[in-house]
């Protein structure tokens, strides 16, 4: 079934997931679970085999036991035969070409998304090159409401990430406020709590709530909190906007994150029902990262580029206003260095839009990766040029409390100037009006604090 | 033309904000890009922070540090070899070495409620500066809960899940990890306690532990880190679990941090 011949040399891959680990891209991840191909001849031989099977296929051998993990009950149950019939006579190489040919138009891709698997998506990934993970992923759009309008065609939004080592009200209003003044925050103003807190929660979501009211701002917030903590502050009433969780494409990873999907769907309800959004009903924030399955040691034999497309599955379930994959945060150990941080990242954006998913990428490294912050200027340049939806913004690029190197308020500018893009209307409106921005949405020449924030810091001299 | 005497950054108007956080804010802009200052003030963080990752801890300091606490403290090793190894293979850094092993199946089978495990993790620092004196407020406190302990477990080059091989091995109920956490470039010594009911080794998760992290001098206090884990052992011991439905619902340390900053956006 799964044998290719390479330079003389055969190769029998025995089962569709031992092809696929074997036909990825190098990375740490999947030489650390023993699954890489062990030379490059390999890894090419790999990727023939798999050009050559059909998208079928997909259809009848799943990659995890269908009786043993709801995220294959959850694929196989929800593929839409009728969306797959434009694509259904393709292989894998053939798909590729397809995407890349003038018939794969924005409305041909919107209309096969959810004839898609997530192991279809990642299988034609391992056989792009960048450019390719670029330019389709370019002619993908996803675009989501709560607040505002996510993922327009040359809007990129950023998520303000105020955090705090200690969830400090005042120290995470300067960073809210800095991030204001610089632009930043239409996708979310998400906070990470420094601890799993039901009260530190609940007071950093009014905090939010309260900012947003009071300022007016067309964004949404999120509290980056465990998902049955963040029920535990709608049951109390806390005004939630957006539900967050971390997610994985295995049943027995999302156990260890003490999710599953029932948890999910409930959690999306609750937050429906509190119906805060004003111009549209996406209200799930979700996070993902290759190499988070392995780690919790729940990868079920799966390259750790399947395993994450597999949690797209999961995301799209629940019709998320963001997704975010973290790409650099899981460390050296499952993605090297920036090569590897940045095709992860590039990957992950192309299978997630391609599901439909309104993905964006938090570019970023540890400081125990061998990455610096050029790997991260050359992600994050062709993360904007594929039509990202979204990245991060955190003072200076330094979270002080999750201790890594994310994007900053400075890098989103940079790549809003260089390829002319925009933030979200509703806030780029708002940003204009309250004279942050000028009429070219650049910072205002002068360094004189905008009025509307003028009171907040002017009563901060007062005191003192 | 007339010469121009001031730098062509701009400043922000905003300062006196930096009061209140060590994040990186009011930074100012050359043009709408980082200045030059901030720029190189980075890459000096990034420099330090890489540096932190691969200074070793003394262990042989620590040891006779933690020995003047009153409990016999014993040095155990991962599988991991050296720093190398343990920054690319995270499976060794779970699991004792066979030394290791070997030495704790020579003590005599006692019955104990706590084992207490430090291991150097990402940051030999956090663990140099906040260990001793953390565990000169956490062992008086466990001795208040009459709390039978094994000897203080100092592992070199170990993981968060190497603390269930341990506790599996006393047959100990709590296990108390505090372990080096990845530095950032802004608090290099950030010691993370994790915190795990009943662990067994290979079966707990991360589902099962409750984290404490950013224990450092601009983070969390000592006494707020020890209030938490204390109440999430009280909490555990009654419910019979801890992990993500064990919640910390402690609030005073909430309401300690309201009152450290006066600046408010509402």
């Amino acid at each position: 079934m799964y044998k290719s011949t390479a330079n003389h040399l055969t190769y029998d891959f025995k089962t569709l997931a031992n092809l696929m680990a074997k036909a990825s891209p190098p990375r740490s991840g999947d030489y650390l679970a023993g699954l890489a191909a062990v030379n490059n001849l390999e890894r090419v031989a790999a990727q023939w085999a798999l050009a050559e099977l059909p998208l079928k296929h997909f259809l009848t051998e799943a990659v995890v036991p269908y009786e043993n993990d709801e995220v294959t009950r959850l694929i196989i149950d929800d593929h839409d035969s009728d969306a797959f019939t434009a694509i259904s006579h393709l292989t894998v190489g053939d798909f590729r070409n397809w995407l890349l040919s003038d018939q794969a138009t924005t409305a041909a891709l919107t209309a096969i998304a959810k004839g898609l698997t997530p192991e279809m998506v990642a299988a034609v990934s391992k056989i792009m090159r960048i450019q390719d993970l670029i330019l389709v992923a370019k002619k993908c759009r996803v675009i989501t409401k709560f607040r505002n309008t996510i993922g327009l065609e040359n809007r990129f939004s950023t998520r303000l990430q105020p955090n705090h080592p200690t969830d400090n009200p005042a120290g995470v209003a300067a960073s809210i406020l800095d991030g204001l003044l610089y632009g930043c925050g239409d996708a979310v103003i998400g906070i990470n709590p420094a601890s799993d807190n039901l009260e530190a929660t609940s007071r950093l979501l009014y905090l939010l709530h309260d900012v947003i009211e009071r300022y007016q701002i067309p964004t949404q917030a999120c509290v980056l909190a465990h998902v049955t903590t963040t029920l535990k502050a709608i049951e109390q009433g806390a005004p939630v906007d957006l539900v967050f969780q971390s997610i994985a494409g295995t049943q027995k990873a999302n156990d260890s994150f003490g999710i599953n999907l029932n948890l999910l769907a409930e959690a999306h309800q609750a937050a429906l029902a509190l119906g805060r959004g004003p111009i549209g009903s996406n209200c799930m924030y979700f996070e993902t990262g290759q190499g988070s399955a392995l780690s919790a040691n729940a990868h079920e034999g799966l390259d750790q580029q399947t395993c994450e497309a597999r949690a797209y599955a999961v995301a799209r379930k629940f019709k998320p206003l963001l997704v975010n994959t973290v790409v650099g945060f899981i460390g050296p150990e499952y993605l090297y260095d920036g090569k590897q941080i940045m095709r992860a990242g590039l990957e992950d954006h192309f299978c997630g839009k391609l599901l439909g998913l309104p993905m964006g990428c938090d570019i970023c490294y540890t400081n125990h990766a061998e990455a610096d912050q050029d790997d991260m200027d050359l992600l994050l340049s062709a993360f904007a040029m594929a039509g990202g939806s979204f990245i991060m913004g955190v003072p200076g690029a330094d979270d002080i409390m999750l201790n890594y190197q994310s994007t900053s308020f400075h890098d989103a500018l940079y790549i809003r100037q260089v390829l002319g893009l925009k933030p979200a209307p509703e806030f780029e409106a708002w940003l204009q009006h309250h004279q942050i921005f000028n009429e070219h949405n650049q910072l205002r020449q002068n360094s004189e604090m905008p009025a509307l924030f003028k009171p907040s810091v002017q009563r901060l001299k007062d005191i003192s | 033309m007339n010469p121009v005497k001031s730098s062509p950054a701009t400043q922000d108007a905003w300062q006196t904000l930096k009061q209140f956080t060590s994040a990186r804010i009011a930074l100012g802009r050359a043009g709408m890009s980082l200045p030059t200052q901030a720029c190189l003030d980075f890459q000096l963080a990034h420099a330090l922070a890489r540096d932190a990752v691969h200074i070793p801890l003394d262990f042989i300091s620590l040891s006779q540090r933690l020995g003047g606490l009153g409990h016999p403290v014993q040095t155990l090793h991962s599988q991991a070899e050296n720093q190398t190894m343990y920054l690319q293979r995270p499976d060794l850094g779970r699991l004792l070495n066979t030394e290791s092993i070997a030495d704790l199946k020579k003590q005599a089978a006692l019955a104990v409620d706590a084992v207490v495990v430090i291991a150097d993790g990402l940051s030999s620092k956090a663990i140099a500066n906040h260990a001793e004196p953390f565990l000169r407020l956490l062992l008086p406190a466990l001795q208040d809960n009459a709390y039978q302990l094994s000897p203080l477990c100092l592992i070199k080059h170990g993981r968060v899940a190497i603390g269930d091989v341990i506790a599996d091995h006393y047959k100990a109920r709590l296990c108390i990890t505090l372990i080096g956490e990845r530095p950032g470039l802004s608090s290099p010594d950030s010691m993370g306690i994790y915190f795990t009911y009943q662990a067994k080794a290979n079966l707990s998760t991360d589902a099962n532990r409750n984290c404490i992290s950013n224990i450092h001098d601009k983070g969390l206090r000592y006494e707020q880190a020890l209030k938490k884990l204390l109440f999430l052992i009280h909490e555990a011991e009654k419910l019979k679990f801890s992990g993500v439905n064990l919640k910390d619902e402690t609030t005073d340390i909430v309401l300690d941090n309201l009152e450290s900053g006066n600046f408010s956006l509402t």
